[in-house]
């Protein structure tokens, strides 16, 4: 693969060739970062990574296009959709709508940290199960609202469940599966049960 | 020994996994060393000149490689002529092709392309980019077109003609006892797949490859490939996973050619990723619509004349409307139809397929008619429909493939408790506190298009007890990769389990883009012709070899099971396929399948039916109304996967709800503008918005449509659900909506 090269318009280089200034430690002490791209530590799925990121940078797009996490999905960039949720610091958030900066030092969870290694998580298991997905791509945001309702203890019943599920769009509208999916975890105690074939 | 048939077995997605963990990479997603990202810069106004084009501040930007305009963007090589995908060639959405002179067709035109390094500099630069434009005046809507409306030749990429006419019109109106007419408005609509389109270009060399957000991979590699100017052989599609599409990815657009030719510009691969936005204006649309019916009727309910004219927006470049007449024309026996395509010029983009593409709405108008009809007449809605019921084609008097219609009507009933209704549509007659209740049903019909090309797939044994099965088709959440293997099984003898799909790319066997509902048919023709080659040949070749114990056996006495070729009635004689393969020191076999479509004069009326039946609550007072049940029957003659065929048949009743209840692209007529290019303002079904759904799949036996009689699943659900909500509503409260979206204002407003 050939690196970028000047294009045919006769620009100046990268900008990724020259040094950005970085934030001087005074600046840090009082919390300032940037404009300039400065060195953030996230901590993602349990793994720190220094990232050199512009403050205006959202989380979403710092896990997508700088760490390669790309479970997380970019459905509309402006908080309306939900295939971008994520936790921080356990509680769910729209990655579109926070700052990278904002999240040093807070635990980064997605869709990647869901399983145990190769043991799919529960929520995970009743969703295949269930068929509570189709294209997909709502699914990692609709994984990350699921298992965090549990813990919000917002299962009670359906209408409960609906309304706290209805920050993620599915487009696909698998919604009644995904409800039936949060029920089987819910009435299994977590565990999640095979169901038959329908 | 024995193994359950594969075809039809509700097993779990093949691609779930991968969804669940966030494994699966979309388009957007493959990270290509050295690649650097694309936005686009979209016109504001509807129509005019560029006059000027300032990228000094943005060339200056930190990050930026390149400001692409029709000033410096390198020409095309071929003038796109829109032709509909499902033909299986090039399939340009539109007969224009953006950033090529300074004109302006329609807001939302792409005007210029900035490239970065990171996507927050190219977005950053992309608002620094200054586009002047000399306005000139427009038309966007159909009240401002409407003095201009002619009547259309052909419609549909030319595959539909702008006129239908059966019998006698007049006749069958002098003849009628009663005549209905209504006029009926459709908000346009937006796909709004859940991933915006989606292309990363990857240029080595001469040669090409493009991971592409599409339904269908041939018809990406072959659209770009002329627009470039390069042979289609140089051009690879990758399209594993797609995050939706219901049309919006059926037909190419120009993102992914724009893609390749920053690319190329660059001399790095490019992401080209649209905005939420600007997929509003980049991929197509259903078109605003008024459509207005007239009904003629004997009192005992038979229809004696059907008139119907559509008028639409359509864009400068092409013909289009959805075909929205097919309803009307097809699912009763009425001797006398006249259907006429009105357009208008306009400056929008060329609209396109969405789900349901014309019978969404086709279905709507008829079946709240026919509601309307049974209720001036004093009929039963479900009476009138089988007191008209087609028992052949009415288009063309044909018999049908297979229907199947009459035993949907009759579950359907059955299910939701039909016969015990209170006939009575007067507000308040069934009531629990505010809320007023209603029922509805309708009927549901979509075509079996038939596809054109030959349709090709590669089936593989391993010695190891493994098969493999490939075709280039996409899945766009369809289950189509899952119901290959079953179906690749089924022909090989073996358990689907032990079968690896492989597609989503030029590179393997060319299917059709998965379109019309017809993916599923043609994908599982092309696979069950590859495997069952396959088994023919390792049979074959038992029976030839004296080291196996089927040596000169029959080969009619032969069959297949878990892998293993076995003596019917006698199932200790034989050997597994591995065995044979080992003993002969291969280690796999494969085979390639063709399978020609039968072409489009079968004989036939092919089609796919169903039944729908709504209940809603209304509260007039706040204008709310909330459906609490749906049920659905359907006939699309054989199920290939009872699981992923019945989360579409759901999923296509719930967008019927969206249809029915919220789903409005606004255009703004003094902007020339979508007023609402986004999801917070673009209405779709929540979780909260949508109830459990019964669905139920009647198989009905097709011998014509496909080896397999497979009809399709992708867009029947909808079809109907939209009537049956309205019809619903209607018996809560007296009231008729014929207008789509039924809104929260329209319900509060006084009758
Ligand atoms: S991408 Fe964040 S809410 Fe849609
Ligand atoms: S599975 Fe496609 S949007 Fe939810």
């Amino acid at each position: 693969m050939t690196p970028p090269q000047e294009g045919r318009t006769g620009l100046a280089g990268l900008a990724g060739h020259t040094v950005p200034r970085q934030a001087t430690a005074a600046e840090r002490d009082r919390g300032e970062i940037g404009p300039e791209p400065a060195d953030v530590l996230l901590t993602v799925n349990g793994t720190v990574h220094r990232v050199r990121l512009e403050p205006r940078v959202s989380l979403l797009d710092a896990l997508r296009e700088r760490l390669d996490v790309t479970g997380p999905k970019k459905g509309c960039n402006q908080g309306a959709c939900g295939a971008c949720t994520v936790w921080v610091d356990g509680h769910r958030v729209l990655a579109c709508l926070t700052l990278a900066v904002a999240c040093e030092g807070r635990e980064v969870t997605t869709v990647e940290g869901l399983a145990d290694g190769d043991e799919l998580h529960p929520m995970q298991e009743a969703f295949v199960d269930n068929d509570a997905l189709q294209c997909g791509y709502c699914t990692p945001g609709q994984l990350m609202s699921a298992v965090a309702l549990m813990k919000e203890g917002h299962h009670r019943d359906d209408a409960e469940i609906a309304e706290w599920m209805s920050g993620n769009i599915c487009r696909c509208a698998a919604y009644p599966n995904i409800r039936r999916a949060i029920r089987q975890v819910r009435d299994s105690g977590g565990r999640a049960e095979q169901e038959g074939e329908s | 020994m024995s193994i359950p048939p594969q075809i039809g077995r509700g097993v779990p997605r093949a691609d779930a996994h991968a969804k669940v963990t966030g494994a699966a990479r979309y388009s957007a997603e493959h990270r290509p060393t050295g690649a650097v990202h694309a936005v686009l810069v979209c016109s504001r106004v509807p129509s005019g000149r560029i006059t000027g084009i300032d990228a000094s501040r943005a060339l200056v930007s930190e990050g930026v490689l390149a400001v692409l305009s029709h000033l410096n963007l390198p020409r095309v090589a071929a003038q796109p002529r829109l032709i509909p995908s499902l033909a299986g060639t090039t399939a340009h959405g539109q007969s224009f092709f953006p950033m090529q002179d300074e004109r302006i067709h329609y807001a939302g035109q792409p005007v210029a392309m900035v490239v970065a390094d990171t996507l927050e500099r190219a977005e950053h630069a992309a608002e620094l980019v200054g586009v002047d434009y000399a306005e000139e005046p427009w038309t966007t809507t159909v009240d401002q077109g409407r003095d201009r409306a002619y009547e259309a030749e052909h419609i549909f990429g030319g595959f539909v003609p702008g006129r239908t006419d059966r019998g006698d019109v007049e006749a069958g109106l002098a003849e009628a006892e009663t005549v209905l007419e209504s006029t009926h408005r459709f908000a346009a609509n937006h796909h709004n797949a859940i991933e915006p389109s989606a292309a990363t270009a990857v240029w080595e060399d001469s040669k090409l490859t493009l991971y592409d957000t599409t339904q269908g991979p041939t018809a990406t590699r072959l659209t770009v490939a002329e627009l470039l100017g390069v042979p289609p052989s140089n051009v690879r599609v990758v399209s594993e996973f797609v995050g939706g599409s219901f049309g919006g990815k059926a037909m190419i657009w120009a993102h992914p050619t724009l893609a390749a030719m920053a690319a190329q510009h660059v001399r790095a691969p490019v992401t080209l990723a649209l905005t939420r936005a600007q997929t509003f204006s980049n991929t197509g649309h259903r078109e605003e619509q008024e459509h207005t019916l007239t009904l003629g009727a004997r009192s005992d309910g038979t229809l004696t004349a059907i008139r119907y004219r559509k008028l639409s927006p359509t864009s400068h470049f092409d013909d289009w409307a959805e075909p929205s007449l097919g309803p009307a024309a097809q699912l009763y026996a009425c001797p006398n139809f006249e259907g006429v395509y009105d357009l208008v010029r306009a400056n929008t983009m060329t609209p396109t397929f969405m789900r349901a593409p014309g019978e969404g709405t086709g279905a709507f108008v008829i079946e709240t008619a026919m509601d309307e009809l049974a209720h001036e007449l004093g009929l039963d809605p479900l009476e009138l429909r089988l007191r008209n019921h087609a028992d052949t084609d009415p288009e063309t008097g044909n018999p049908w493939s297979s229907k199947g219609l009459r035993e949907c009507y009759a579950r359907g009933a059955e299910l939701f408790g039909w016969h015990s209704r209170d006939p009575r549509p007067v507000q308040g007659a069934r009531r629990e506190g505010d809320w007023l209740l209603g029922t509805g049903m309708a009927s549901a019909v979509y075509p079996v298009y038939s596809v054109m090309n030959p349709q090709r797939a590669r089936a593989r044994v391993y010695a190891d007890g493994r098969a493999v099965v490939e075709t280039g088709c996409s899945d766009i959440g369809t289950g189509a990769a899952t119901v290959m293997g079953q179906v690749a099984a089924e022909a090989l003898g073996m358990q689907s389990e032990a079968v690896t799909v492989h597609y989503g790319d030029t590179e393997l066997p060319n299917t059709v883009a998965a379109v019309g509902s017809a993916g599923a048919g043609a994908v599982s023709a092309a696979v069950h012709t590859a495997a069952r080659k396959l088994r023919d040949q390792l049979v074959a070749q038992a029976l030839a070899d004296q080291g196996s114990p089927l040596y000169g056996a029959d080969p009619d006495e032969i069959e297949v099971r878990s892998g293993r070729m076995s003596l019917r009635g006698s199932p200790g004689t034989g050997e597994a396929y591995g065995e044979m393969l080992g003993r002969n020191m291969t280690f796999d076999a494969e085979a390639v399948g063709s399978w020609q479509p039968p072409g489009r004069d079968s004989g036939y009326g092919t089609a796919t039916f169903g039944a729908q039946f709504a209940e809603v609550a209304v509260d007039p007072g706040l204008g709310l109304v909330r459906v609490r049940r749906m049920t659905g029957v359907f006939a699309p003659g054989r199920v290939l996967n009872r699981r992923t065929a019945h989360s579409q048949l759901m999923g296509g009743m719930l967008w019927g709800l969206g249809q029915a209840l919220l789903e409005a692209t606004h255009m703004e007529p003094n902007q020339g503008r979508w007023a609402n290019p986004s999801l917070g303002e673009y209405l779709v079904p929540v979780n909260a918005d949508t109830p459990d759904v019964q669905v139920e799949m009647l198989e009905v036996e097709d011998r014509v449509v496909n080896p397999l009689g497979v009809k399709g699943v992708g867009e029947i659900g909808q079809v109907g659900a939209a009537a049956a909500i309205a019809n619903a509503l209607f018996h809560a409260t007296g009231r008729r909506f014929r207008d789509l979206p039924i809104t929260i204002e329209s319900v509060m407003a006084p009758a």
